[in-house]
């Protein structure tokens, strides 16, 4: 394979998820904490594309595609939630929002 | 691990497109949790897509990569920013919000799962990942995609479907609840 080892591809999509992984714990406003699970989505996604080309199996792009599907209903739901929430006039604080009653 | 540098001239560019793909993805990566604004956080997320769908196209997947930048930054990444202009701005100091340690306790956590991830995968695989198999010039072209979904994960193609119309359905029904009278 010409450029980089496999091995950086892994290395990268690692550093990309505990970046993910900061922002969803460190965060407060619902919109990014649902940015950064993106991220950590995609990070998982590179290890999955990079070892699929790594080892010649298919398998592998196909769960990427499926995690991008999963990661769009994830959305979905997510923002959903945003929507409904600030319909009721409620924080966006992941803070605040810890009672599972509306 | 050996880590031979070639020095051949492709090899050379294919390491300067990884090495700008890398530096793009991290730096957007950083920019989407430290931006106050969602909304240039949401901006940064399409960088980071973008940079990630060359690393794509570099492990020859083709595919995968135009679904990317598709799905991610022409559908979800939109859906975000509409929810944002919907929502209107909410500012937030990202860093300085909260007790200190809580601050603290997140940065070690982030930092204990990123050592778990190195030490898992340099256990498990690093005799594997160091002698490669060649690929064949149809790997990640959408016909093999399409053949190999179609007929080897006809299961997962099919659930995936039922995921995305119940996320649907939750979504209309999340989204069209009335206001309860308080």
């Amino acid at each position: 394979m010409l450029g980089p080892d496999v091995v950086w591809y892994v290395a990268l999509s690692a550093v990309l998820f505990g970046i993910g992984a900061l922002g969803v714990l460190i965060r407060r406003n619902v919109l990014v904490v649902l940015l950064s699970l993106e991220l950590m989505l995609n990070a998982g996604n590179l290890a999955l594309i990079a070892l699929s080309r790594h080892f010649h199996n298919g398998a592998g792009q196909i769960f990427a595609l499926t995690v991008m599907a999963v990661a769009a209903a994830e959305v979905c739901v997510g923002l959903g939630l945003v929507v409904a929430l600030n319909r009721r006039n409620l924080s966006l604080d992941v803070d605040t929002l810890s009672e599972l009653r509306g | 691990m050996t880590l031979v540098l070639g020095f051949s001239a492709s090899n050379a560019l294919v390491w300067i497109v990884w090495l700008a793909a890398a530096f793009a993805c991290l730096g957007s990566a950083v920019a989407v949790i430290s931006f106050s604004n969602p909304f240039y956080s949401a901006l940064a997320l399409i960088g980071n897509l973008g940079s990630l769908a060359v690393m794509y196209l570099l492990l020859s997947a083709e595919f995968v990569a135009a679904a990317q930048v598709l799905v991610y930054a022409g559908a979800v990444v939109v859906m975000f920013l509409f929810v944002i202009a919907y929502v209107g701005p909410r500012r937030e100091t990202p860093w300085s919000g909260g007790p200190g340690w809580q601050t603290i306790g997140a940065v070690a956590a982030a930092g204990a799962l990123l050592v778990e991830i190195v030490v898992v995968v340099g256990m498990q695989a690093s005799g594997n990942l160091s002698h490669e198999t060649k690929v064949g010039a149809e790997f990640g072209t959408p016909a093999w995609i399409g053949r190999i979904f179609l007929i080897d994960h006809l299961l997962a193609f099919e659930i995936t479907s039922v995921v995305l119309l119940i996320a649907a359905m939750g979504g209309v029904i999340l989204g069209s609840h009335t206001r309860r009278a308080t």
